[in-house]
């Protein structure tokens, strides 16, 4: 019953992201090398997506275009029907822990993007984003004070402060131990279910995937297209040993070609 | 237990200097003045006023050359290292230029700017000057494309890119740079007064030979440019101790 209770919450709303006929090559050193072929795919509005795949297939290539940081070498995205051109605030690209600026103390991280707002507003932004990630006595440390995880946690802090509709993650946590893994993986769900950000979220562990999404896009390797994508049919909080899941889990594994006996 | 641990070096170096005394009483037909010498020698030149007058004449060109090549060398650098053509059109001449000791311009120096001390400075400028531009072509390459990336993500103008992106995380690469090269800086001044100017420190070193071989002045003229050094390192130092610059230095 839990399945029909989740698939009866998932109402059709509207396409925030569309990426359409994307195709990307790299040229490098008079070598063409195909990345992306042919990939379509919509978002919906406050949708969470995991894309997973086999390592250097391009993933992040495609998050990076999404993003507005790379240019397609044909087809577009578009968010809400305009065409991505470069990067935008409403749309903020959380990296891995090392995107925070080790210069700045926390306080001074997560205030980064709210230049545009009055003083008082920012400082409203951000005792609520610090207490939201759990940060509250360590507004003045550095990062190089901090551990991993509390690197992780400022990151994500500055990017919902400047309020994106958006949130692109790159294997946010491929850095942090399993322990610290696990906690993170919750407070994204939490924050996500309090926040409802549209998420894209690129990962290389595929329990990570069928953890957080609602879907996952399971990509080939090289060149990479979408080779299926699975919907996550369990609510939330899920039952990592229910059949379920598993059975999802597995699924995936052996589309990307993996047996799941070791 | 600090407390020895910070008089290690002074009581090594107070072994030091009783083994050169000890050394020079026992084989008196070496010329090599000893440490009572050289104290004597400091003392004679404090008496006469030279010491502080030399001091500064020394200290005044180092500060000119210096920061003028800081201030044309390191804007430079770092605008050829953010413009990846321009770096490797330029790139082919600066290793031309850089292996030339500073020294090997001394005729060209006084040919242009005659004995004094524009002379002595253009020396030091030439010295400092590759350094600084490598330091600030390296330290723009260094800055990870991550910080740039969030600093765009997040709507900021070229401006504020510069300001507050690209400033903060060059800081303390540049200062190592400048520390290094503020010891470069002192090393040509001496070689510059030898000959290019009739006073500073390296003059001293070289009149004192001249003028009736008073070796206690040479080494006390030695001994005060090392004393110098080690002062001028110590403040470059200290900046690096500011606690927006420090995350650099104390990465794990």
């Amino acid at each position: 019953m839990a399945v029909e209770q989740a698939l009866s919450s998932q109402v059709a709303t509207s396409t925030k992201l569309r990426v359409e006929n994307l195709n990307m090559v790299f040229a490098h050193d008079g070598k063409s090398t195909p990345v992306l072929e042919n990939i379509n795919l919509e978002v919906s509005t406050g949708e969470f997506v995991c894309v997973v795949g086999p390592s250097g297939c391009g993933k992040s290539t495609l998050l990076n275009l999404m993003g507005g940081f790379l240019s397609p070498t044909s087809g577009a995205v578009r968010i809400d029907g305009e065409v991505v051109h470069g990067p935008d605030p409403r749309r903020i690209f959380v990296f891995q822990e090392r995107g925070v600026f080790p210069w700045l103390t926390v306080a001074g991280n997560i205030a980064f993007g709210l230049f545009k707002l009055a003083p008082e507003e920012s400082r409203e932004r951000i005792a609520h984003y610090i207490k939201m990630v759990g940060l509250q006595e360590f507004e003045e440390a550095y990062p190089s004070e901090l551990s991993g995880g509390m690197k992780q946690r400022v990151e994500v802090a500055r990017a919902l402060a400047v309020n994106p509709d958006t949130l692109y993650l790159d294997e946010p946590f491929g850095a942090l131990d399993s322990i610290t893994r696990h906690v993170m993986r919750a407070e994204l769900l939490r924050i996500w279910q309090t926040e409802r950000k549209t998420v894209v979220f690129v990962t290389h562990d595929i329990d990570e995937a069928v953890q957080l999404a609602d879907r996952v896009v399971v990509m080939s390797a090289r060149p990479a297209m979408i080779q299926e994508i699975v919907d996550i049919d369990i609510s939330h909080p899920r039952d990592i040993s229910s059949p379920r899941y598993l059975q999802l889990r597995d699924g995936i594994l052996q589309q990307i070609g993996l047996a799941h006996k070791i | 237990m600090k407390l020895l641990v910070r008089l290690r070096p002074i009581v090594f170096i107070a072994g030091l200097l009783a083994a050169w005394e000890i050394a020079v009483e026992r084989h008196p037909n070496y010329i090599l003045p000893g440490p009572w010498a050289v104290v004597g020698g400091i003392a004679d030149l404090l008496h006469h006023g030279f010491l502080f007058k030399y001091v500064v004449a020394s200290l005044f060109r180092v500060t000119w050359g210096f920061c003028l090549a800081a201030i044309v060398g390191i804007p430079l650098g770092l605008m050829i290292g953010w413009h990846r053509r321009s770096e490797m059109a330029l790139n082919p001449m600066v290793q031309v230029f850089r292996p030339i000791s500073p020294l090997a311009w001394i005729p060209i120096a006084i040919l242009w700017f005659g004995v004094g001390d524009a002379a002595a400075i253009f020396l030091i400028f030439l010295g400092c000057f590759f350094p600084l531009l490598l330091t600030g072509i390296n330290a723009v390459r260094n800055v990870p494309a991550v910080y740039i990336h969030a600093g765009r993500n997040f709507g900021l103008s070229p401006a504020q890119l510069v300001y507050n992106v690209l400033y903060p995380a060059v800081v303390p690469q540049l200062l190592i740079g400048l520390r290094i090269t503020l010891g470069v800086a002192w090393l040509v001044v001496v070689a510059a007064e030898m000959i290019a100017v009739d006073s500073g420190l390296g003059f001293l070193i070289v009149d004192a030979r001249n003028a009736g071989n008073r070796y206690d002045l040479v080494l006390a003229g030695m001994v005060i440019i090392g004393i110098i050094g080690l002062l001028l390192d110590t403040a470059m130092r200290s900046l690096e101790k500011v606690k927006s610059f420090r995350w650099a230095y104390s990465e794990e």
